[in-house]
C-alpha cells in the first residue's frame, strides 16, 4: 500500500515537472503574445494540478494537504483573470495577433476591426 | 522525487526569464513575470518538501495572492499609466 | 427571500471560519474565539460592502459544482494535451483564429463563469467580453469550431441552471 501511493506520487510529479517544463517551452517558442498565454497556461493547469496532487499523496490526510488544496484552488481562480486581463489589455493597445483566421464576424454583420471587445 | 522536481521547475524559471528579457513587448515580460511567480510559488512548494518545512506552503499562499494583485497592477498602469484610474471619470469628460 | 439572504450570510460565515481553522493549526479556546470573531466581522464588512451577493457568494449554485468542476477537469486535461503536442511538435502546427461565441446564460455569474472555463482550458482565451458576445482567441482553428458549437456553452447553461 505504502509503495503503491508512493509510486502513484512519483508519476504525478514527473508528469507535472514535464508539463511545466512544456509551458515554459511554449512561452519561449510561441510566436505572438496571445499564443504565449495559451501556452503558459499549460504550467497553471496540468503542470501545478500533477506537481500538487503529488506532493498532497506524499504529505498524507492532514493540514499540509489541506493547504496545498487551497493553492490549487488559487491558481484555477486567479489563472484566467491573469490571461483574461492581459489578453484584453494587448487588445485595447492594438497590438495585432499573428491570425491564420478572423472568424469574428461570421455569425453577424461585421463591425469595425478595432473592436477590442470592451463595453462602450 | 523533489529534486527531480526541483530541476524542473529550475529550467522552467530559466527559459521564463529568457522570455522577460527578449520582450518584445512589455506585456511579454509581464506574462514572463507571472509565470516567473507561479514556478517560484512551486518552488516554494517543493523546497518545503525537500527540507521537511511545509510551514513554506503558507508563504506560497501568501505569495500567489501578491502575484495576482501585482500582475494587474502592472497591467493597469500599462493601460493607463495611473494606479488610481477611474472608468467613470473618462466616460464624464 | 429574507431566509435566502439569511442563508448565504450564515454559509459565508461558515466558510470563512472553517478556513481560519484550516489555516490556523492551533486550536485552543482563545485562538478558536478570536477566529470565529474575525469571520463574524468579515461577514459583517461583506454585507456592508454589498459583496455578500449572489454574485459573491453564490450558494445557489453549490450543488451544480459538483458535476460541473470534474467535467470542466477532463476538459481542460484534454485540450492540455493537445497544446502540448503543438509545442512539442518540431513545426509548431497553430493556426490562431478569432472569434466571436454567444453566451446562452442568463445570469451574470453564468457568462463570468463560461468566459473563466474557456480561459481556464488551455488552446482558447476570452479576450474581450460585450453584453453575452464573447471574442475568443483561440491556438488552433477546431478549438474555435469547437466552442463556436457550443458543447461548453450548454453545459455551463446546465449548470447555471440546476438551482
Amino acid at each position: 500500500m505504502m509503495l503503491a501511493v508512493e509510486v502513484a506520487s512519483w508519476v504525478l510529479i514527473l508528469l507535472g515537472s514535464f508539463f511545466t517544463i512544456v509551458g515554459a517551452v511554449g512561452l519561449v517558442r510561441m510566436p505572438d503574445i496571445f499564443t504565449r498565454i495559451h501556452a503558459a497556461s499549460v504550467t497553471d493547469t496540468l503542470g501545478v494540478g500533477f506537481l500538487i496532487l503529488g506532493m498532497c499523496l506524499q504529505a498524507g490526510f492532514g493540514l499540509v494537504t489541506l493547504k496545498l488544496l487551497f493553492l490549487l484552488a488559487l491558481f484555477f481562480f486567479t489563472g484566467p483573470v491573469v490571461a483574461h486581463a492581459l489578453a484584453q489589455a494587448c487588445l485595447h493597445e492594438k497590438i495585432k495577433p499573428v491570425l491564420a483566421e478572423d472568424r469574428r464576424g461570421h455569425d453577424r454583420p461585421r463591425q469595425s476591426n478595432e473592436d477590442d471587445g470592451r463595453q462602450p | 522525487m523533489f529534486a527531480t522536481a526541483a530541476a524542473a521547475i529550475l529550467v522552467a524559471l530559466a527559459l521564463a526569464v529568457t522570455r522577460a528579457i527578449k520582450g518584445p513587448t512589455v506585456f511579454d515580460r509581464v506574462l514572463a513575470g507571472n509565470s516567473v511567480g507561479t514556478l517560484a510559488i512551486m518552488l516554494l512548494a517543493v523546497v518545503g518538501f525537500l527540507t521537511g518545512r511545509p510551514e513554506f506552503l503558507d508563504i506560497g499562499l501568501t505569495y500567489g495572492l501578491l502575484n495576482l494583485i501585482g500582475t494587474l497592477a502592472v497591467l493597469k498602469f500599462f493601460r493607463h499609466g495611473d494606479l488610481a484610474y477611474d472608468v467613470d471619470e473618462e466616460a464624464r469628460s | 427571500m429574507r431566509g435566502m439572504a439569511m442563508r448565504r450570510y450564515l454559509s459565508l460565515a461558515g466558510f470563512l471560519f472553517a478556513f481560519w481553522l484550516a489555516l490556523s493549526g492551533h486550536y485552543t479556546p482563545v485562538l478558536v474565539a478570536a477566529g470565529a470573531a474575525s469571520a463574524v466581522i468579515c461577514v459583517l464588512a461583506a454585507i456592508r460592502m454589498r459583496v455578500a451577493d449572489p454574485e459573491g457568494h453564490p450558494i445557489e449554485l453549490f450543488w451544480g459544482t459538483i458535476t460541473y468542476f470534474p467535467w470542466l477537469i477532463r476538459e481542460i486535461a484534454k485540450s492540455a494535451w493537445g497544446v502540448t503536442k503543438i509545442v512539442l511538435h518540431p513545426s509548431l502546427p497553430i493556426s490562431p483564429t478569432l472569434t466571436v461565441v454567444r453566451a446562452s446564460q442568463k445570469t451574470t455569474v453564468g457568462v463570468a463563469t463560461y468566459a473563466n472555463s474557456i480561459t481556464l482550458t488551455p488552446g482558447t482565451i476570452t479576450v474581450g467580453v460585450s453584453g453575452k458576445n464573447l471574442t475568443v482567441h483561440a491556438l488552433v482553428r477546431d478549438g474555435a469550431l469547437d466552442l463556436e458549437s457550443g458543447g461548453m456553452d450548454r453545459r455551463v447553461s446546465q449548470f447555471e441552471g440546476s438551482v
